[in-house]
């Protein structure tokens, strides 16, 4: 492979962003690939500043880890918007930018004359990001990344066999993620297109729609067929149940059994596996396996016409399913996967980035907190680049960088 | 006369051979956004390699290759071309297409790229600042990078699965492929940025995305949790996704309302928004003082829940959700897929009316977002398999029509 380029993919681009819970990704997918990202905070700090849990449960402005992942790479400045002095910096700042990211209520930032209607006369090349509830001439109602979720479509599709339990809000704050998920790539062919055209322009992102717009199978089976999804615990919302595929091991832990075997080889090296492991007495389904020699592959032709097929199919599943009866899911996992067969075990975040394979890539990221006289790992890359790679330091103290302000106004 | 409108990739080219989701969600995006995106099929095996492809849900009464829902949604506005490339004619058209494209993007298992012969330093030698992106579960290195994955493992090794679901119940996970959508937006803002800095620099590159990778950045806070203050998501009482966390919030969840699996999801952030959902309750455990702070809020949090609980099933969703909007509470019903798309008017203009050669029209997703000079378009469905070998092989390559038709007939495309 070459050598890494010198310039990093974004380096020279300037983007401000007016700090919220809400665009906070979108400015960091862009500081860890080398933009400088401004982001732009009020007196007291950002609000998710205060949002635990805090490194060592000890809370302070400079301890939320909230913070300190969705800011990495990025530098602060202080700005009072509602003081003139605030909204002039503001100005000043704008004008000597690429791309404005802004999450604001509507309305906040036209009202202090601060809007992309107002800001982008000095600045024909600025390009603009508004992250709003349903778009900027929409309504905005109170919403958080629950409600957007619910709203938006993945909640329906999330949850239990047993419908009398909750539907289920996947963790981690995806609504305001996969909205940044689309800002981040506008933004992108935006920058690519002034290169040519010398043009900016306005990127309005709707939440609501980023949502609706990634629940792939329920608005699949709606746009096709008008049929309903329904939930299904820990598989996909399909309009009719299917067979479940999640297990738990011996060891407790939680394991996908993705496609079980369906060819001759996989129903073999399932087989042979259960030998090695001295448990082919034990396993009731042992001698059906072996029918699976007989199938180059069973596909749904095959399990529809051939009943045998189906036998040999399920064989297989309850197979898997009592090998995790006798394995930790770690060991099911590698001993399936080494043979060919598309599972995962069920990791917490934390686990994943403590797995070898993970670590052998570098995904774990370990950052410098000097004033703390401390690294910690951080969730790394979440893509390789050959010539210029991904990189992330530590989130900005308050109003860190300060002295950019007063370069700027000289 | 109206000026023609921009497009904001409409001099760039990919030669594509994403499928699925996780790819073709990908250069779906680069395609709405003008790219001419070449999407590479197989002819031996008609395309499915792509497992969407001729599966249902089906377009309307549409059956057969063509007639997959899934597959025309992924792959709305891109080109479509055959090679078979077990034959070295196959091969030599492949090189003549990668010279004049700017990328070249698939999510095949690690490694098939090279046995076909158009791994990364074979794409160099065609050509030296081309932008290669591969996208699959565990990456191109690694020891587990042959290991296979798609969205439902993505989801269950990252972390994401296991963050989804109430105590004490196994993983609720994701009720679909959200790693393949969201692998996907990865991807594409990976080639975006392969392509803005050979914009910039004249330099190509390789970029390595292990969707699994993506996936474990989703969940900063609670993995920092764990490496910073040694307190691991694995514990009692965690996960409860419906509830929040970070911050915390009390009450926070999805609550069973009058009718049919109808739900209704609220938020409440702080004092004031408990004050104002207490008065629209209006009942006497509401207004108790006790549930004025936050600290009594989480402590009791079971407590609250379960009244919350016999409160909401009394009502209806919608009559909650607009009652609670109305006094600042954040609050919404748990829309079902007809109601999202065929009423909410927030969000109509998402879905777009697009026609494909052999089915007709059908309605497929648009993006959820705007952009004033470049707006992004979606007009086609998918391509036919082969369907753009004429333009493509005729046109862009210079083979004339007999040459096409030779190629065809020997089965090189």
């Amino acid at each position: 492979m070459p050598s890494a380029s010198s310039q990093s993919v974004l380096s020279g681009y300037r983007v401000v962003e007016l700090t919220s819970e809400r665009c906070a990704l979108a400015g960091k997918l862009l500081a860890d690939m080398g933009a400088e990202v401004i982001v732009v905070e009020p007196p007291e700090g950002c609000a998710t500043r205060s949002w635990a849990p805090y490194a060592d449960d000890e809370a302070g402005t400079e301890n939320s880890l909230h913070w300190w992942h969705y800011n990495t790479s990025k530098k602060s400045v202080v700005l009072d918007l509602d003081s003139s002095s605030g909204a002039q910096s503001f100005t000043s700042l704008v004008a000597t930018s690429d791309v404005v990211i802004e999450a604001e209520p509507i309305g906040r930032l036209n009202a202090l004359g601060l809007d992309w209607e107002q800001l982008s006369h000095t600045n024909s090349e600025l390009i603009w990001t508004s992250i709003t509830h349903h778009g900027r001439d929409g309504t905005d109602p109170p919403s958080t990344d629950l409600t957007l979720l619910a709203e938006g479509g993945p909640v329906w599709s999330c949850g239990y066999d047993d419908h009398q339990i909750a539907p289920i809000r996947g963790g981690g704050n995806q609504a305001f993620h996969t909205a940044c998920h689309y800002a981040v790539p506008s933004i992108l062919a935006a920058l690519l297109w002034r290169e040519g055209s010398g043009i900016g322009q306005l990127i309005d992102v709707s939440m609501l729609g980023a949502a609706n717009v990634t629940t792939e199978f329920a608005t699949l089976w709606w746009l096709n067929g008008e049929r309903q999804v329904e939930r299904q615990t820990g598989r996909h919302a399909l309009p009719t149940m299917s067979e479940p595929t999640q297990i738990q091991c011996a060891d407790g832990k939680w394991f996908n059994t993705g496609v079980p075997p369906r060819n001759r080889q996989e129903f073999q090296a399932l087989r042979t596996w259960i030998e090695d492991l001295g448990l082919a007495e034990e396993c009731g389904v042992y001698e059906i396996l072996k029918l699976g020699d007989q199938y180059e592959r069973i596909g749904v032709l095959e399990l529809d016409e051939d009943p045998l097929a189906g036998e040999v199919f399920h064989a297989g599943r309850e197979a898997i399913e009592f090998l995790g009866a006798h394995l930790p899911a770690y060991e099911l996992f590698l001993g399936l996967q080494k043979r060919g067969m598309a599972c995962g075990i069920v990791y917490s975040p934390d686990e994943m980035i403590d797995d070898p394979h993970f670590i052998e890539r570098g995904f774990p990221h370990k950052i410098e907190y000097e004033t703390r006289d401390a690294s910690y790992t951080h969730p790394g890359a979440p893509y390789q680049f050959s010539q210029t790679p991904w990189s992330a330091t530590r989130a900005p103290h308050l109003g860190e960088h300060q002295a950019l302000i007063d370069d700027l106004l000289g | 006369m109206t000026k023609p409108v921009a497009q904001a990739l409409e001099n760039v080219r990919i030669c594509d051979f994403t499928g699925q989701l996780a790819g073709a969600g990908a250069t779906k995006i680069l395609a709405a956004f003008g790219a001419e995106v070449i999407r590479i099929e197989d002819p031996v095996h008609r395309g499915k390699w792509d497992i969407l492809r001729g599966v249902p849900p089906w377009v309307g009464d549409a059956r057969g290759l063509e007639a997959g829902g899934a597959f025309n949604n992924h792959n709305a506005g891109k080109l479509g071309v055959t090679l078979n490339l077990r034959e070295p004619r196959a091969k030599e058209l492949l090189r003549e297409l990668v010279a004049v494209s700017d990328a070249v993007t698939e999510n095949f298992a690690a490694g098939v790229m090279e046995r076909l012969g158009f791994g990364y330093e074979s794409l160099r030698e065609i050509r030296n600042d081309i932008v290669y992106v591969s996208n699959n579960g565990f990456g191109a290195t690694g020891p587990y990078s042959p290991f296979k994955s798609w969205g439902p493992i993505a989801q269950a090794v990252s972390g994401l699965t296991h963050t989804s679901g109430l105590p004490d119940l196994p993983p609720a996970g994701w009720g679909y492929s959200f790693m393949d959508h969201t692998g996907g937006y990865y991807m594409a803002t990976a080639i975006l940025m392969g392509l803005l800095h050979r914009q910039r620099t004249g330099e190509g590159q390789w970029v390595d995305l292990a969707c699994i990778e993506a996936a474990g950045t989703l969940n900063g806070v609670a993995t920092l949790d764990a490496t910073v203050n040694q307190r691991p998501m694995r514990r009692s009482g965690m996960p409860n996704s419906n509830r929040s966390q970070s911050p915390h919030m009390a009450p926070h969840g999805i609550w069973r309302t009058r009718g049919e699996d109808e739900w209704v999801a609220i938020a409440v952030r702080n004092d004031d928004d408990w004050k104002a959902m207490s008065e629209v309750i209006g009942e006497p455990w509401s207004t108790e003082k006790r549930w004025e702070q936050i600290e009594v809020r989480l402590r009791d949090e079971s407590e609250l829940e379960q009244r919350l609980a016999e409160w909401a099933i009394t009502h209806d969703r919608r009559e909650i959700a607009e009652r609670l909007v109305d006094v600042g509470v954040p609050a919404a019903p748990v829309l079902k897929p007809q109601e999202r798309i065929e009423f909410d008017q927030r969000t109509i203009d998402l879905w777009v009316t697009v026609d494909h050669t052999e089915i007709g029209r059908s309605r497929v997703e648009g993006l959820p977002v705007s952009l004033s000079e470049t707006p992004w378009s979606v007009t086609r469905g998918a391509a036919c398999l082969g369907e753009h070998n004429v333009y493509v092989f005729g046109e862009l390559l210079g083979l004339d029509e007999q040459e096409i038709a030779s190629l065809a007939e020997e089965g090189v495309i």
